[in-house]
């Protein structure tokens, strides 16, 4: 996995990271509410962990060293749902059913309820704690196996949060990998007119990780940087990707109205046709 | 006014310190947290044993949870100890969620309960954490009254698969158990039948004591222990009303959501009988000498045997 991406291979991807934004938009729309800002922000983290970077065995979740992911910031859940979805591991049609009663598909993601979900997640700044025990673990057992926590930048307010990566860097746990969903947005605003995060990358670098700063939209640019993550021994990594909140449709994009809200039948209208399905998605999803 | 200092004292401390070396050697996955009290929790033990699976992670309560789980959820039993104010408190949406929400095998001890921290002070004696976690689905809460009971309770609990907290106090305590413990059960350490006097950790040795003095002049007291407080003996509690006709509750903890509550709102809905609460008021504690605490704060065998008189007058068996 960690050769480096044949333009063909990006292709495909990209087409999937399309895909995966209509099916949160559609999921979104039809449930009525959910975080439509943040999951558009992920997508293309999320898609290329899901179709490329993640060791897993989808028809055995229990597999011992298969690769975690824990989606820490679990209000972006309509993403992982999504991807899910056009992977081919949900059927497409158990979208309609978020939030709903008896969903598989929670609010926030649930493992008791779904496979796949290797932490239940919502409260910021635990996901991050529960993978720092999980790459001790791994540790502990002389394992190989990743663990990638996906983090919002609002996230970065919480004391657990920097708690859990101080712990990560003491221990070193080299298989650790943190993303930061780095859109600058959270429910009321801007991060840094609220509780300013900056400088980032600094405060990591001195949590003892290797830090990666990468444009969270560029694919080949991800998938360097978690091949660069999977390679590095004695450290763990954070890459901080710059994302745009509500990416991909022009209505949501930078607004922080959208971090916690869905769109209408007619707003979902626009954003569809805003992202039409890439050429050669035909039989796929 | 305090009762005599009881003769053979133990610390339950020491048995859970000494029960974890015991566990870590037949289960060699088991792994251990502590958050820099390793000393006084006694998690100590199995950190000189088996440092590779001890991990203290510093004054990093919440984190130590979530970690904890994290393990958990990679198939091990992890113990994670601290204070009783940091566990429940300072962690208590960690436990909520990454614990219990997620059904993570994970058992927090927590030492240093209720008022008997003596000396620290109000800020450190925690007299809500059994509210606050017999609320949590899932979670498994016991509260042992002796070192041999904590010994098979820290046992028992690790061979039990899912989340669990077990309150000891700081303080020794009189051996009062024959150590025999299973989850959802209420032992009798007396028989008794014209009133029911049903407690949990210290307060077991005062219940002791009070039916020992109303014995001598003829009043047959039940005492029940009531360590495993979730699962909960209900049955216990039932046929107590039932066959003893009133219940007085004693625990070092809130009267406002521990187990007296408990034990009130069971027999209200079953089996009304007077209840009778002995327990901290809607207050935060001090600091002090810790059995003169409790006798501050109104838990003293004197006014144990008050309130036991003013049940034993509702049933009409003294005057």
């Amino acid at each position: 996995m960690d050769a480096a991406a044949s333009p063909t291979e990006l292709r495909t991807l990209e087409r999937a990271a399309r895909e995966v934004r209509r099916a949160i938009l559609e999921m979104l729309t039809i449930s009525g509410s959910g975080h439509s800002g943040g999951s558009l922000s992920v997508t293309d983290l999320v898609t290329a962990l899901l179709f490329r970077d993640l060791r897993y065995d989808p028809h055995n979740p229990a597999w011992a060293d298969r690769d975690r992911l824990v989606l820490s910031k679990g209000h972006a859940a309509p993403a992982f749902y999504a991807a899910l979805a056009v992977r081919g591991w949900i059927p497409r049609e158990e979208l309609a059913t978020l939030r709903r009663l008896g969903s598989r598909l929670q609010g926030h993601v649930d493992r008791e309820k779904l496979p796949f979900v290797e932490a239940s997640t919502g409260c910021l700044g635990q996901g991050i704690g529960m993978a720092v025990g999980m790459a001790l673990d791994g540790r502990l057992r002389g394992a190989n196996h990743q663990v990638y926590a996906i983090l919002g930048d609002g996230e970065c307010q919480a004391g657990p949060t920097w708690e859990a990566l101080m712990a990560g860097g003491h221990f070193k746990l080299d298989r650790l990998t943190v993303i930061i969903d780095r859109n600058g947005l959270e429910t009321d605003g801007a991060t840094e007119a609220i509780l300013g995060i900056e400088p980032l990358a600094e405060k990591l670098a001195a949590f003892r990780y290797q830090v990666l700063e990468i444009d969270g939209h560029n694919l080949g640019e991800i998938l360097d940087a978690y091949a660069r993550a999977r390679a590095t021994r004695d450290r763990p990594t954070a890459i901080v990707a710059r994302t745009v909140k509500g990416k991909g449709v022009s209505f949501m994009e930078h607004q922080h109205a959208w971090h916690g809200k869905a769109p209408s039948r007619e707003e979902a209208q626009r954003a569809l046709a805003e992202l039409p399905p890439l050429p050669g998605e035909e039989g796929r999803a | 006014m305090s009762a005599p200092a009881p003769p053979r004292s133990e610390s339950l401390r020491d048995a859970y310190g000494q029960t974890l070396v015991e566990l870590g050697a037949s289960d060699p996955e088991m792994v251990v947290f502590d958050a820099d009290l390793s000393g006084s929790t006694r998690t100590v033990l199995f950190g000189k044993k088996y440092p590779e699976r001890f991990f203290n992670v510093g004054v990093m309560e919440p984190t130590m949870m979530t970690m904890a789980a994290g393990l958990a959820l990679s198939g091990r039993t992890v113990f994670a100890s601290t204070f009783a104010v940091f566990a429940a408190g300072q962690a208590y949406n960690q436990v909520r969620q990454s614990i219990c929400y997620n059904r993570a095998n994970v058992k927090i001890v927590a030492t240093h309960g209720g008022l008997t921290v003596g000396g620290d002070g109000g800020t450190h004696q925690m007299v809500e954490d059994i509210g606050l976690m017999r609320g949590l689905p899932r979670m498994t809460v016991v509260v042992p009254a002796d070192a041999p009971t904590t010994r098979t309770a820290t046992r028992v609990l690790h061979d039990t698969r899912g989340p669990a907290y077990l309150r000891l106090p700081r303080e020794n305590l009189p051996v009062v158990t024959d150590g025999e413990f299973r989850l959802g059960r209420a032992p009798e350490l007396a028989a008794g039948s014209d009133l029911t006097i049903a407690a949990v950790g210290v307060m077991v040795a005062r219940a002791l004591e009070v039916a020992r003095r109303l014995g001598e002049g003829g009043i047959s007291v039940r005492v029940l222990d009531l360590a495993s407080v979730k699962p909960f003996d209900e049955p216990a509690i039932l046929r107590a009303a039932r066959e003893t006709g009133a219940i007085l509750v004693l625990e070092e903890h809130s009267v406002l959501t521990g187990v007296g509550a408990l034990v009130a709102s069971v027999t209200a809905e079953q089996y009304p009988v007077p209840v009778r609460r002995v327990g901290v008021a809607d207050l935060f504690g001090e600091s002090g000498e810790p059995w003169a605490l409790l006798d501050r704060y109104g838990l003293s065998v004197e006014r144990i045997g008050d309130e036991a008189w003013e049940l034993l007058k509702l049933r009409g068996k003294v005057q």
